[in-house]
């Protein structure tokens, strides 16, 4: 029997390439092995709905298509090594997995603070996390967000909706400050305080007890609900002593082939998901990851385009193509409805303008590196940023 | 043959990520509202699989 495309990861990036693989033409065994138990589904209504309403897996699961009810999903494992030369996954239950092509999308876990265990601590990046974290958020529970990134300002809005006290503490100048830059990120600061969210810039955790965190500079901040919001980090310890890069995430070519340390790239290894760092032409030539929602799907069409293509023996017919996709994001935090499309955290110092709207309103503002427009941000705008988002890919200067 | 689309308008946030897919069945009007064709043919429909699956609240479904 042909072994099978082994695709460690069985979340959305996963599934995307498992279904790209059978539009490409791809029609032998497939196997995604995952460590989370549930099937791939939609992960930003973690942040949103599921902690405020009843959610069960039914609601978020991604629908299952014909062409990929075929494929082998063997949930609740987890990929503790490979080996290369032998196309060989080996699973924490000691099971050996041997492949034809591997794909890589074991994506990111949350980053944690080093303290010692203490009742009511959260990190959100699965399901069951948010499902447990729900059932702390009641009316009248202090929280506290430790970060301040897109994930932490949207926890802090659906806490304070659901009747929480809710504080901020973050090591930044601003919210959001890093892709949004420093002008918008004060703008918005502003509105979520004004909803209720108090915060606390520039602050540090430095221990946390059953009652209350307390800060580097000795202030005690009551709180029934720890939330750890303050980034990520990739799940590629199982690649090591492979020979890939791992220098943050798993570095791949533009056709999202895994590359190696001495720059080679794998025709039958690829990365997806917000894991892989590969070069997007749309910018420059730098390899970068990017953590937005778009990716895993972006990502696992092209994977599974290439390498299907390199099943059938014509790998640069796919490989060929150049793969720049839009990076898009959005989040919700009250009535705020941030859209933004490229990547703004690229735009010079000065390179933060209002395009149109103004600050205190629905605005779009525009990011430029060396006058060209890299990223696009909407408050209450959606239509009007469409000129923008072709602006960006088209590397066009400002009109 | 045609195929029939549903978007669940409790869901919809009017992110516009439908319309890059599929344009012949997608729109976002002068409101930023989505407008939507409820059906279409059968060659749409990997067009409007990708609209699916672009959709951050997953809001949109092919009614099979």
């Amino acid at each position: 029997m042909t072994a099978p495309v082994l695709i460690v990861g069985a979340a959305m990036g996963g599934l995307r390439t498992a279904e790209s693989l059978r539009r490409a033409g791809y029609t032998g065994p497939i196997r995604a092995i995952g460590d989370e138990v549930h099937a791939p589904y939609n992960r930003p209504p973690l942040s949103k709905d599921v902690l405020a309403t009843e959610v069960t897996h039914a609601a978020v699961a991604f629908p299952a298509r014909a062409e990929t009810a075929d494929v082998e999903w063997m949930l609740g494992a987890r990929a503790t090594s490979v080996d290369l030369p032998t196309h060989t996954v080996t699973t924490a239950d000691g099971h050996e997995h041997h492949y034809s092509a591997l794909v890589i999308a074991t994506g990111l876990r949350p980053r944690r603070l080093d303290f010692p265990p203490r009742a009511g601590r959260h990190a959100i990046r699965t399901l069951d996390d948010a499902l447990a974290l729900r059932a702390e958020l009641v009316p009248g529970a202090r929280v506290v967000v430790v970060g301040s990134g897109f994930l932490g300002c949207e926890l802090a809005a659906t806490a304070t909706k659901l009747g929480c006290a809710v504080t901020v503490v973050t090591p930044s100048v601003e919210p959001m400050v890093r892709p949004l830059g420093a002008m918008l990120a004060h703008e918005l600061r502003g509105r979520l305080e004004g909803e209720g969210v108090a915060f606390v810039l520039g602050a540090s955790v430095a221990s946390m007890d059953d009652d209350a965190v307390t800060l580097a500079d000795g202030t005690r901040i009551a709180a029934d609900v720890v939330i750890e919001a303050i980034g990520s980090d990739c799940n590629s310890e199982w690649l090591a002593g492979s020979g890939l890069d791992l220098t943050d995430g798993v570095l791949a070519d533009n056709a999202l082939r895994a590359v190696t340390v001495d720059g080679a790239a794998h025709d039958d290894v690829y990365v997806v998901g917000d894991i892989a760092r590969f070069p997007n032409p749309m910018f420059d030539d730098v390899a970068r990851r990017v953590e937005h929602w778009n990716i895993p799907t972006d990502t696992g069409r092209r994977a599974g385009a290439v390498l299907g293509a390199a099943l059938a023996g014509d790998v640069e017919s796919a490989a060929s193509i150049p793969f720049a996709p839009m990076p898009s994001f959005w989040s919700n935090q009250f009535d705020l409805k941030l859209q933004a499309y490229g990547l703004p955290g690229l735009a010079d110092p000065d390179g933060v303008r209002v395009l149109e709207g103004e600050l205190g309103g629905d605005v779009a503002v525009g990011y430029f590196r060396a006058e060209r427009l890299v990223g696009v941000v909407g408050v209450g705008l959606k239509a009007a940023l469409l000129p923008y988002r072709q602006q960006i890919a088209t590397g066009g200067t400002e009109a | 043959m045609t195929i029939k689309i549903d978007v669940d308008m409790s869901l919809c946030q009017h992110y516009g990520q439908c319309v890059f897919e599929a344009p012949e069945i997608f729109a976002l009007n002068e409101d930023d509202k989505l407008e939507y064709v409820a059906e279409a043919d059968e060659s749409l429909r990997g067009n409007v699989e990708n609209a699916v699956d672009v959709c951050p609240m997953q809001a949109i479904r092919i009614v099979e």
